[in-house]
């Protein structure tokens, strides 16, 4: 491990933290992001404008980051089309069904110490694992 | 006017978020992969979480003295405490959906606007499994 793989993460991750902050303190809300986009699509509620908002921010922000640092958008993974549709769709259905991912659980819930969101990020890591494993014994051990 | 207030808050959150996720390396799915891959460790994300969690851990206890968040007159933060069979299940699922992917929602929607065939195969999907889980949920008895 290089300084630079351990700083960009550090920062981008400060990044995050700000900006789950910023939401708190204006909004009052978490930045739950498989919450927002599953209210957003599903809900008719008044509530949905600030979810669309986001979701427009994370689309123009995810645009111009593609224009200038493409690079930082590459999949260099070896997954194919059928394995990232099965993957949306256990994202897409798992989040809902656990309230939660990465953001809603694994940031906001943690930072305010709460034991679902500390359960919930424990298992769908762990679970990540045993994905890649099987991905990984399956195909023969390639990334 | 406050929901005008609010949604152009979310929307520079949502900017902010993006750019957190490229610079941290979350939307490049070959790091999330050989995060997870103990053959494998690449422990660079690890310090995406130490990052943001460091940062909200400090922050969270100093906004939530206010009595109210500054655009709204009450906070909506979860407040459950019940591990439910719900939660592990679905956690289980992303988490095979994560591994499997190498995407979790907020790095899909961002490499989205990209225009790569398989950030949007991705999104599609879950949009389509996060309907299909409204839809199935009532034959699913599980207590929420």
């Amino acid at each position: 491990m290089d300084f630079a793989s351990a700083f960009y993460p550090l920062l981008g991750g400060a990044i995050i933290g700000i900006a789950v902050t910023v939401m708190l303190l204006f909004n009052g809300r978490v930045t739950g992001i498989s919450g927002i986009v599953s209210s957003a699509i599903s809900t008719r509620s008044a509530d949905n404008k600030w979810r669309w908002a986001f979701l427009g921010g994370l689309l123009v922000g995810g645009f111009v980051i593609h224009k200038l640092h493409p690079e930082l958008l590459s999949n260099l993974s070896n997954r194919n089309f059928t394995q990232i549709i099965v993957a949306g769709l256990l994202v897409g259905y798992g989040t809902v069904m656990g309230s939660g991912c990465t953001s809603g659980h694994g940031v906001c819930g943690i930072s305010r110490f709460s034991v679902r969101s500390l359960i919930a990020t424990i298992t769908f890591m762990l679970f990540g694992v045993i994905a890649v494993t099987a991905v990984r014994y399956l195909t023969g051990g390639s990334l | 006017m406050k929901t005008t207030q609010q949604s152009l808050v979310a929307f520079i959150v949502g900017l902010l978020f993006a750019v957190g996720l490229a610079i941290s390396g979350m939307t490049q799915p070959q790091k999330v992969i050989s995060f997870l891959d103990p053959w494998n460790w690449n422990p660079s994300l690890l310090f995406v979480m130490i990052g943001a969690i460091g940062v909200h851990v400090i922050s969270y206890p100093i906004v939530k003295r206010r009595p109210s968040p500054l655009l709204d007159t009450k906070w909506h933060v979860p407040t459950r405490k019940d591990v439910t069979a719900r939660l592990l299940i679905g956690s289980m699922l992303f988490g095979l959906g994560w591994g499997l992917g190498g995407f979790c929602p907020g790095p899909g929607l961002t490499s989205f606007a990209s225009g790569d065939a398989r950030a949007i195969l991705f999104v599609g999907a879950m949009l389509v499994g996060m309907l299909l889980f409204k839809k199935t949920e009532p034959y699913l008895k599980l207590k929420e």
